[in-house]
């Protein structure tokens, strides 16, 4: 027991570069070292050994996918009036679905890419699972187009050119969100490369099974000719900081197309040149909640206590509670602005949100989403790792009610009005979305894919990004070590056992250095 | 083992580099670095967006350009080498609210009741009295759901005929979000039946409407070239809606008054609705009521 404890802490210290005590257990270590060797088989041990739960688990949430199946089946056979559309409420729920699922795959981004780039240490047990998150949100918020057509069997349309209408925001959309999934899935893969490497290893140490042997052969497949050598390692290490570089501004490009579609209307309501910022806040915001609920569920299911901490949970609330301050600021200016106009469409647009007919959606929206999370972060008492996720909870559901908002109100306003007498007595009335069976089943499905299809994601690769743990860790031993043989000494070690001592970061100036250290 | 015999040990597994040591460059072809690889890209998407741009701003200002010579009432300059050019004149004067258009619309189109793709609004006048608004598609010069469509199917003809090819609608709705008029309905549910007809299903003769996808009011643009009026038009016992042609300019409605368009229109001080969204509707209001219909200018 004393042991374990004590390789425990020396994992923890040896992988935190910040923490700059001689750690001597490692220099007398044989290869590979115990941190090392604890970072592995933490990492691999979601692949290697099935939890308890996890068959009844992925049955539950199967059965949600397929309520959600047959909730579908019925609005095809039926029509979209059963998700309870109209034509004074064209647009709502799966629109509102699809921009919230869609907001929250941009969780991976920001925790992966911005933090890789500003080189932040503490990501590191932490990227896989971001990215991991983007990867299964962004299909899912994609599979949103097909029961928002209309027709969707006509789906294939939208990719045959002939018919395409470049001017078309809806087209924009495709084009962005399609060439996202692909960085997504290149910023998936690229870190996984040395780490299936190493995983393949264990795999074939462990015990022979049909099932493992195939997924040796993947795990072979995928990791390419990958051995660990020092080119090797550069070039991936300069690959994934190009990509890092270049997910960002795809990702903002994204959520900026996203909201085209909505503002490029004359619809009061929708024409707002605050939307693109607007969503890609939003989506920032309800991404890296998303990430910290992700998080803390896998820290808990997959005994990950050693490496994620009370601090990476909220540090990444911090990030969570400045996003959701920024989304505040701008939801307050876009409500003020558009009620001093006074013009006819925004003054009553503004005044049914707040406080007509949805005041009750956009005040959930507001304290939940608004001031429960800066509360929660104002007191040290409640800063705990449970009043974290209890945040990031209460924001991944006020940003859904928040998208709600934004879609279904101008969408339900009349645009023919009587110019004088009161406003919405004559010509059109306000329009409603009713809420149906087929609809909340639908949401809930694509809901419960998130985790049924993480949890197989986490039983397919290492949950954490091994390989850029132990450069980490070999940074702050060399930060540690004198400095004649500071480059060297771990370095050399770790490569023995395949680690990827190479800067994820940088190449050029500090070639495995990292910026905390 | 000290820590400088391990490094003796390992050097031959792999070239291990001093921390001054310069990086090193994969040799295979032209070396392209991070920054001018992001440089390239990034100058690229730039040149791309500001071609975009700008792209649109100059077929809008040749649009609004063109559009004063097209929108001079009743005048032969339409800019187009098509025989007519629609238009429809609505009295309101005359409406009396019986939305025997709506109805004969419906029957006519084989329309489910909601889908009033002629819309009578009750509105109120400054003084306080109740009139009634007919409203049509407004046949935009400049529509605002034609561009937005991703598969192209919204588009204008040269008759001035804004249409639908419902073979080809996805059902996205961007287009009901353009319209400012609330002039376009989805078939959210299985078509009215309609039996077997003349001619087969097609933009300019939407019927029977096909299920998850827009429809709209076509000003019966399968009648015009036979030279029958809309049946809105003509089944209106009030005569108030005039179904007229910018080339001949010429109007009827439906009790069989024929009027010049253009000094109709001028004579009685047409309006169109919603001037300021830029769209240039082929429809006139005769107000009559003192009501302004949202336009810039008042009207006595």
């Amino acid at each position: 027991m004393s042991s374990h404890v004590e390789s425990l802490g020396s994992a923890q210290r040896a992988w935190d570069p910040r923490i700059l005590e001689p750690v001597e257990e490692l220099t007398d270590a044989e290869e590979p070292p115990p941190a090392i060797e604890m970072i592995r088989s933490a990492a691999m041990r979601p692949v290697l050994f099935r939890p308890k739960w996890f068959w009844p688990a992925v049955g539950v949430l199967s059965a949600l996918l397929a309520l959600g199946f047959a909730a579908w089946v019925v609005q095809l056979r039926t029509g979209l009036g059963s998700a309870g559309y109209s034509d004074q409420a064209f647009w709502a729920i799966y629109e509102a679905n699809l921009v919230t699922f869609i907001g929250v795959s941009y969780g991976g981004a920001v925790v992966s890419a911005i933090l890789r780039i500003t080189k932040t240490t503490w990501r590191a047990p932490l990227t896989r699972i971001a990215e991991a998150t983007a990867l299964v949100t962004l299909p899912i918020g994609m599979l949103f187009i097909i029961p928002h057509l209309g027709s969707s069997w006509k789906l294939w349309e939208l990719i045959w050119p002939p018919y395409w209408n470049l001017s078309s925001p809806i087209l924009w959309d495709f084009f962005a969100v399609s060439t996202y999934l692909l960085a997504t899935c290149v910023f998936f893969y690229l870190p996984l490369v040395a780490d299936l490497a190493i995983g393949a290893e264990r795999l074939a140490q462990a015990a022979s099974s049909p099932g493992r042997r195939l997924l040796y052969r993947a795990y072979r497949l995928l990791a390419g000719r990958y051995d660990g050598s020092l080119s090797q390692r550069r070039l991936l290490a300069g690959a994934i900081g190009l990509v890092a570089i270049m997910v960002i501004p795809m990702a903002v490009s994204v959520h900026s197309v996203l909201s085209f579609a909505f503002a490029s209307s004359s619809r009061p309501g929708y024409l707002e040149t605050i939307f693109p910022v607007y969503f890609v806040v939003a989506a920032l915001y309800s991404g890296v909640a998303l990430v910290v609920v992700v998080v803390a569920a896998a820290r808990r299911l997959f005994h990950l206590e050693a490496f994620i901490e009370r601090r990476h949970l909220v540090r990444l609330g911090f990030i969570m509670v400045a996003l959701g301050a920024a989304y505040l600021y701008l939801t307050f200016t876009e409500y003020l602005v558009d009620s001093y106009s006074n013009t006819t469409g925004n003054a009553a647009w503004v005044y049914q949100t707040i406080l007509g007919r949805y005041w009750m959606p956009f005040w959930f929206y507001f304290v939940a989403g608004g001031v429960v999370p800066i509360l929660v972060f104002m007191f040290r008492r409640t800063r705990t790792a449970t009043g974290v996720v209890t945040a990031a909870t209460l924001v991944l559901a006020a940003m859904w009610v928040k998208r709600l908002v934004i879609v279904i109100p101008p969408a339900t306003e009349p645009l023919v009005r009587s110019p004088f007498g009161p406003t919405g007595a004559l010509g059109l009335g306000w329009g409603t979305y009713h809420f149906t069976w087929v609809s909340i089943s639908i949401t809930v499905a694509m809901a419960a894919a998130i985790p049924l299809l993480l949890l197989i994601v986490f039983r397919l690769v290492p949950i954490l990004p091994v390989a850029e743990m132990e450069e980490l860790a070999a940074a702050a031993e060399r930060a540690t070590t004198p400095t004649a043989t500071a480059a060297a000494g771990p370095v050399a070690r770790l490569h023995a056992g395949n680690g990827a001592p190479v800067g994820a970061t940088d190449h050029a100036e500090v070639p495995w250095g990292d910026g905390d250290a | 083992m000290s820590s400088d015999e391990q490094e003796q040990d390992e050097t031959d597994r792999a070239p291990i580099p001093s921390a001054h040591q310069q990086p090193v460059t994969v040799t295979t072809g032209k070396h392209v670095s991070r920054r001018r690889f992001l440089g390239a890209a990034a100058s690229g998407v730039g040149l791309a967006a500001v071609g975009s741009v700008s792209g649109v701003l100059i077929s809008r200002s040749a649009r609004s350009a063109a559009a004063p010579a097209r929108t001079a009432t009743g005048s032969a300059a339409t800019g187009s080498s098509a025989t007519h050019q629609w238009a429809m004149v609505i009295d309101l004067r005359n409406c009396n609210g019986c939305k025997l258009c709506t109805t004969a619309c419906e029957r006519y189109h084989y329309l489910h009741q909601d889908q009033t793709w002629i819309h009578v609004f009750t509105m109120q006048s400054a003084s306080g009295e109740q009139y009634f608004m007919p409203r049509p598609c407004m046949m935009c010069e400049d529509p605002p759901c034609v561009p937005v469509c991703p598969v192209s199917a919204n588009f204008r003809t040269d008759e001035g005929l804004v249409l639908v090819t419902q073979q080809r609608c996805v059902g996205t709705r961007i287009c009901m979000n353009a319209c400012p008029y609330q002039a376009r309905y989805f078939n959210w549910s299985a078509p009215v039946p309609a039996p077997r007809q003349p001619f087969p299903q097609e933009p300019a003769w939407p019927v029977p409407q096909v299920e998850g996808t827009v429809g709209k009011c076509v000003f019966c643009a399968a009648m015009l070239p036979s030279g029958r009026i809309p049946e809105c038009a003509s089944y209106c016992p009030m005569g108030v809606i005039y179904m007229g042609d910018l080339e001949s300019d010429v109007a009827v409605n439906g009790i069989g008054n024929s009027v010049t368009l253009s000094k109709f229109l001028t004579e009685n001080t047409a309006v169109r609705f919603k001037t300021t969204f830029g769209t240039h509707p082929r429809v006139w209001y005769i107000t009559g009521h003192g009501q302004t219909l949202d336009t810039d200018k008042e009207v006595a």
